[in-house]
């Protein structure tokens, strides 16, 4: 199995997201991550999907989701040419004794403390996974009480854009 | 790309009155009276339906006019069968109307069935208030989300200003492209509620691209490589017809002398009686088709999808052949089996190119398929199509199918149910003319006969419509025989009886060493005879025919063919034992293709 990230351009209709996740999941593909958000342009919607497939069915399944009807284009991002980022909250335990190393952890990562309490600090990160994966491993011995992740985003480098050719007229 | 630019738009009917134009104020219609002014104007002159607490605005609605045609069905399943049934025997979109909840799920089975053989349908279904959705209200399902998975799209309306959009936006994706279901759940608020109707609607379809030119340079790679071609055949699918494409699938084959084969769902694409025609490939298709495909070093798939029935083991299937794949949906080609040259484009437009793209190919290329040719004709004389007399002394299915069809003629409609008479309805029918043969291939939807020939002979009142029909699948849909008689639809039915669910006997036969589990249904030669089917037939006031013998069949078949002021209903009381031959054993090559019970065709390796 490899990585896979696909960026789809969908119409912001009700029930699009089963449509998407139910194509996945008849085929019997695991979505990874999935983040979905706003674009430029009003009324469409970027969906980005992490999976992890075979190249073939991929192909596949990205026809697929190209037969669906509120799918206006599907893109997959390669990661030389791309930047993709993600989006982490974790609660680490961090009392007296142990925040100041907790925080040069913090520091090292280029991370930042959103929230502290008696016993624990709120930590936000973003990175590729490699990087919120390398923090968590930091951070795991004082003691991970909560994590909250984002799925990951992606946009294509240089200046060609998704929506540039679908809604030039 | 704009939408407009795209996507062809919905044609009104000029003689209509289109209520648009500077000044004029629009109409102001419920939401009820717009689902129907929108039809109308689509051109949809028929629907069938069954009304219930969410539709009955829209039933209301109905009464009131008389542009379009409700069949009031007995059981939703009937009308969506027989939604398919009117679009697969004229080419138009079928329609059919459900309320909510059960009324709804009971469209589901000929949805799938729709969506597997690409069927152009469009359902309208009732839902409870917007304002109760997703309160286990009464009656409530989630058609929508059930239905995600069978339909080519599907729209949910909560407000009557959308109705016009996505009545016209379902029969256009339904029917462009590669056709399919498309249902249209629509409040029951959003039928009551009143707007302005506008007309035709602005259609908001961005994703909606479907690609019917094909490029050109494949084109001619295609085209060269059938010049170069020794053993090439024409592996013509059910995309033929709905392409409407027969036309220039005879001028191609005519041009190239190549072999054709029709599958199951192109039975009829190209007449059975022309000399380049092997017949049906497949599990029980002829020897010279299947192995004109498994031996060719060319297969120009036509509109065909590489079905497991077709290909039998795809790792061996026709190992030394060069694929062209011809298909309107691009997620076809290379799904089973990868092409060396992908054509995405409608079957119509591509063919035609191919023609012309042939002729220049020749020019500098000398094409020579006789030593194939002799083969594969060696091949159809050798193992023809045929059958033996049962033992028993009853009567031999396939004689019964053989006459319906040589009595009736090509000009005529046939709609099978599933199962061993669906094979033999393929096999022993000659059918000449596209849009003639109706089953349900690809989800085998036991049930599919009675109320698709209903629907076949509303959208063709002047054809002949015969449902040859098994007693396993007659018993699931036979309600629409009251339908029939109500309504004046003198379709006839064939009931193959053979007492028992006989291509899971005979696989039980061939495959279970003869335990016979549950297959017996009591309905045929020395049984119970639950039901009698003549009985039924009378209590329906059809016609009911029982014939036993070969000696009666021809004349019950002309009584039915005489009588057309109510349905008839045959009952063919057949030999059980009778199987379906050829085969190939589910699971193995091509290569193993049985003429007969552990006979196969002796043929030379390369």
């Amino acid at each position: 199995m490899s990585s896979h990230v696909l960026s789809l351009l969908v119409e912001d209709k009700p029930g699009l997201l089963t449509r998407v996740a139910g194509l996945f999941a008849r085929r019997g593909f695991n979505i990874e991550s999935l983040a979905v958000g706003r674009t430029e342009i009003e009324g469409l919607s970027r969906i980005t999907i992490l999976v992890d497939v075979e190249d073939l069915p991929l192909e596949q399944v990205t026809k697929q989701l190209n037969k669906l009807i509120n799918v206006i284009k599907i893109v997959e991002l390669d990661p030389s040419q791309s930047v993709q980022r993600e989006h982490l909250l974790v609660k680490v335990r961090a009392d007296n004794t142990t925040r100041s190393q907790v925080l040069e952890a913090v520091t090292l990562f280029r991370a930042r403390v959103v929230d502290v309490g008696i016993d624990a600090v709120v930590i936000e990160v973003t990175g590729d996974s490699g990087k919120t994966q390398a923090l968590l491993r930091v951070l795991e011995p004082y003691g991970i009480k909560e994590i909250a992740q984002s799925g990951l985003v992606a946009i294509g480098r240089g200046s060609k854009s998704i929506t540039e050719r679908v809604y030039k007229n | 790309m704009t939408a407009d630019s795209a996507v062809p738009s919905p044609s009104p009917s000029p003689a209509a009155p289109v209520p648009s134009g500077a000044g004029a104020e629009p109409e102001i219609l419920t939401g009820s009276g717009a689902i129907i002014r929108s039809l109308e104007l689509l051109g949809v002159t028929d629907v069938f339906g069954l009304p219930g607490g969410a539709v009955i605005p829209l039933y209301d609605e109905l009464m009131t006019q008389d542009a379009i045609r409700h069949i009031l069905v007995r059981h939703e399943q009937g009308a969506g069968h027989a939604a398919e049934g009117y679009a697969s025997a004229s080419g138009r979109v079928g329609v059919a109307i459900a309320t909510s909840g059960p009324g709804a799920t009971n469209l589901v089975t000929a949805i799938a069935d729709a969506y597997m053989d690409s069927v152009p349908i469009v359902c309208i279904t009732g839902q409870v208030f917007s304002t109760l959705m997703g309160t286990d209200a009464f009656q409530e399902a989630d058609i929508v989300g059930i239905t995600m998975p069978i339909t080519k799209h599907s729209f949910l309306v909560k407000r009557p200003e959308d109705i016009p959009a996505a009545i016209a936006s379902a029969h256009l994706i339904a029917s462009t492209g590669r056709p399919g279901p498309v249902l249209v759940d629509i409040t029951k608020d959003a039928q009551q509620n009143k707007a302005p109707f506008i007309w035709p609607p602005k259609l908001d379809l961005p994703g909606y691209r479907p690609i019917t030119k094909a490029h050109g340079k494949q084109v001619q790679a295609a085209a060269q490589l059938l010049a170069e071609s020794r053993k090439p055949v024409l592996y013509v699918g059910g995309g033929v017809i709905r392409a409407r494409a027969s036309e220039e699938l005879l001028a191609f084959a005519e041009l190239t002398g190549t072999p054709v084969v029709t599958t199951l769902m192109a039975r009829g694409a190209f007449p059975d009686s022309h000399e380049q025609h092997l017949g049906m490939p497949g599990m029980h298709g002829t020897v010279s088709a299947v192995l004109a495909l498994q031996e060719a070093d060319l297969i120009i798939a036509l509109g065909a999808r590489f079905d497991d029935r077709v290909t039998g083991k795809v790792s061996e299937f026709a190992p030394n052949a060069t694929i062209v794949h011809v298909d309107v949906d691009p997620a076809e080609i290379s799904k089973i089996r990868t092409a060396d040259v992908p054509i995405v484009g409608d079957a119509k437009d591509v063919i035609a190119d191919l023609t012309v793209a042939y002729a220049t190919a020749v020019k500098t290329t000398t094409p020579d398929i006789s030593v194939w040719w002799t083969y594969l004709a060696g091949l159809r004389e050798e193992f023809p199509l045929g059958y033996s007399e049962p033992t028993d002394g009853l009567l031999a299915p396939q004689y019964v199918i053989k006459r319906i069809g040589e009595l009736t003629g090509p000009e005529g409609v046939y709609a099978a149910g599933v199962g061993q008479h669906q094979m033999w309805a393929a096999q022993y029918i000659k059918y000449e003319r596209p849009n003639s043969w109706l089953n349900s291939g690809g989800a085998g939807t036991m049930g599919y006969s009675v109320p698709a020939a209903m629907g076949a002979k509303v959208a063709e009142p002047d054809r002949v419509v015969w449902s040859i029909d098994g007693d396993g699948c007659f018993q699931m849909t036979n309600q629409e025989l009251a339908t029939c008689t109500i309504n004046d639809i003198p379709i006839k039915v064939a009931i193959i009886n053979n007492s028992s669910l006989g291509m899971v006997r005979q696989w039980q036969t061939l495959f279970y060493d003869g335990r016979h589990s549950f297959t017996d249904l009591n309905t045929g030669h020395g049984s119970a005879m639950v039901p009698d089917f003549v009985k039924l037939a009378e209590a329906y006031g059809a016609l009911g025919i029982r014939v036993t013998s070969a000696d009666q069949v021809d004349d019950a078949i002309k009584l039915a063919l005489a009588t057309n002021d109510r349905p008839v209903v045959i009952d063919f009381i057949v030999s059980r034992d009778a199987m379906v031959w050829p085969m190939v054993p589910q699971g193995v090559s091509n290569s193993y293709v049985q003429y007969a019970k552990d006979h196969a065709p002796t043929w030379g390796e390369e």
